[in-house]
């Protein structure tokens, strides 16, 4: 009889274990529209600690199928979504957008890859995932270790968006379009008119200093013309679930700064070294990781706007 | 602003340079592990004895490479005005690169090159060398380390479509310099040449893209016909090859760059220096 209590408190702690497993492996969401999912990334580097979850991903269900936005920063993050998704739906996954090619976007594609699954891009996507993939997981191994960057692999779209591309979820269509350089050279959005929820990638930074590997130029003139979509609310690529489209402000001013700083170190004659010491030191306060990409994007800057 | 731009000549030319950079491959390595200097110096000098350099040339580069793809390096000679050898070239090594040889620079005779700055691409963490030749027929070395930049930056290009159309683009600036009156003839001047320097691309399995080497392997600059800065690139030079330097006017009216590409095309442009003592 003691023996039968000690297999049934051990069946119960397997039991609790497993669930609370199961829980913790979940990715937290919120829903911040009807059947739209998001995951706040932490406002940080991609490390081991936090798993490459930095990058804000989520996930919009409709009447048929869902749509993965973004796979996070590792293939455990990726699974961690997955586990959200099918804790809330059973249906299909039958989109994975990836806003761009930047690893804490796409490292966790390789969760999501099944028969009925489509892999959709801008048509830019599969040449910097080509070239940028190596350096990535070479880089990433270093930083985050052997372990987590197992079985983390580059997946290119098939589905690739030129212009604007319709997909269509069930009652539930979703406009992705393809953007000039700007943040990167292979920017999307994702615009759910129906709840007016816009998924910016990259494109807006908040709380999170803009990271520049496109075009500052480029930058500026999406920025304004993003401002136009028909949305209510933007999820970022990096920062907090925000009003449209007042959300842009902080990025067009500190654009705006850097733009102007740089264009004034080029007239002075002063060196790109200079640049990356001096250029948008007013916007310090404003953002976190600025001493981790200020000076890059002002190298950055530099070296297009002196090309004017 | 920049320097007027006076005629560009695109010549595409079947003459294909024999300087290719890009041959000597090395593998990445973790810092720690084995050294590829000593296999760089037998691969690039023929193993001739490394002098110390501290006297001679001096190194600058951020100590992160904040973009991997634009990362400024600066060197200077350090001989003293009383020292009668004359350097005749700087090598510029990164190691960990894929092709470490980043750049070999040809200081002209009469120009009096004392300081060079160009940007570079950096993979990983690495050394990277600075080998002065002399006019005494010896080789002095100085060092310094950068690490690799984190996050989503790459040493690749950031706008292709930018960079194809700026191919062959030239311009020269020349800056006031400052606390150097016109007496000391000493002058500072830039050159940017638009190219998109690919590193190139094996057949991607995924997307069967391929991408062939495309950059810069040769660069020249002369006022009137003398020599003053040549540069032979590989692909660890940054996109949009570009160099500021300073160098002794020998009163000449006109200052004339052209570069070569390892497809063969011939970038030819010349600059009126409209008033040479300033």
């Amino acid at each position: 009889m003691a023996h039968g209590v000690s297999v049934l408190a051990l069946l119960m702690v397997l039991g609790t274990s497993t669930l609370s497993r199961a829980q913790e492996q979940e990715l937290p969401v919120s829903e911040v529209a009807p059947k739209i999912f998001v995951h706040v990334g932490e406002i940080a580097l991609m490390t081991r600690e936090n798993e490459g979850a930095t990058a804000n991903v989520g996930f919009i269900v409709g009447d048929n199928a869902v749509a993965v936005i973004d796979t996070g920063g590792s293939v455990r993050e990726g699974e961690r979504l997955l586990a959200a998704i099918r804790a809330r739906t059973d249906k299909p996954i039958r989109y994975v957008i990836n806003t761009h090619g930047h690893p804490d976007h796409v490292f966790g594609n390789a969760a999501f890859v099944s028969s009925g699954t489509v892999f959709v891009g801008h048509r830019n996507l599969p040449q910097a995932l080509a070239v940028r993939g190596p350096f990535y997981t070479d880089a990433f191994r270093r930083i985050m270790g052997e372990q987590l960057m197992e079985g983390v692999r580059m997946i290119a779209p098939t589905l690739l968006v030129d212009g604007t591309t319709k997909l269509d979820l069930g009652s539930r269509t979703l406009t992705v379009t393809s953007w000039p350089t700007a943040h990167s050279d292979n920017d999307l959005t994702v615009l759910d008119e129906q709840t007016g929820t816009l998924f910016a990638g990259d494109l807006l930074f908040l709380a999170h200093i803009p990271v520049l590997d496109g075009s500052l130029r480029g930058w500026l003139k999406v920025t304004d013309e993003l401002g136009t979509l028909p949305a209510q609310r933007v999820v970022p690529g990096h920062g907090p679930v925000s009003e449209w489209p007042g959300a842009l402000a902080d990025q067009r001013r500190y654009l705006t700064k850097l733009a102007a700083d740089i264009r004034a170190l080029i007239a002075r004659g002063e060196p790109i070294t200079a640049a990356a010491s001096t250029a948008a030191a007013s916007e310090r306060p404003v953002w976190q990781l600025f001493e981790d990409y200020n000076a890059r994007n002002a190298t950055s800057a530099y070296s297009e706007i002196e090309w004017e | 602003m920049p320097g007027r731009r006076f005629r560009l000549f695109f010549v595409a030319s079947a003459l294909c340079s024999a300087i290719v950079l890009g041959a000597q491959i090395a593998p990445a390595a973790a810092p720690g592990a084995n050294d590829p200097w000593p296999g760089l110096v037998q691969d690039i000098f023929n193993n001739r004895p490394m002098n110390d350099g501290a006297e001679v040339i001096g190194i600058e580069m951020p100590y992160r490479a904040e973009d991997a793809a634009i990362v400024p390096v600066t060197l200077r000679t350090r001989l003293s005005p009383g020292d009668n050898r004359r350097v005749l070239r700087i090598t510029l090594v990164i190691d960990q690169n894929p092709a470490p040889m980043a750049a070999k620079f040809e200081l002209g005779p009469d120009a009096n090159v004392t300081e060079i700055s160009t940007r570079v691409r950096v993979n990983n963490y690495t050394d990277v060398h600075a080998v002065a030749e002399l006019s005494d027929g010896k080789l002095y070395m100085t060092k310094t380390y950068v690490k690799a930049s984190g996050g989503c930056s790459a040493p690749a290009a950031k706008n292709a479509v930018e960079a194809k159309n700026r191919l062959g683009q030239m311009r020269y600036r020349q800056f006031a310099r400052s606390g150097q009156g016109p007496a000391s003839g000493t002058r500072e001047a830039q050159i940017m040449i638009g190219h998109p320097s690919h590193s190139g691309l094996q057949m991607d399995q995924v997307t069967q893209l391929y991408i062939p080497a495309f950059f810069v392997n040769e660069l020249r600059l002369w006022q009137d016909d003398s020599l003053v800065l040549a540069m032979e690139g590989g692909i660890s030079i940054s996109e949009d090859p570009n160099i500021r330097f300073t160098y002794v006017s020998n009163g000449a009216k006109r200052v004339r760059a052209e570069a070569r590409d390892t497809d063969g095309h011939v970038f030819r442009n010349e600059w009126k220096i409209d008033d040479p003592g300033i």
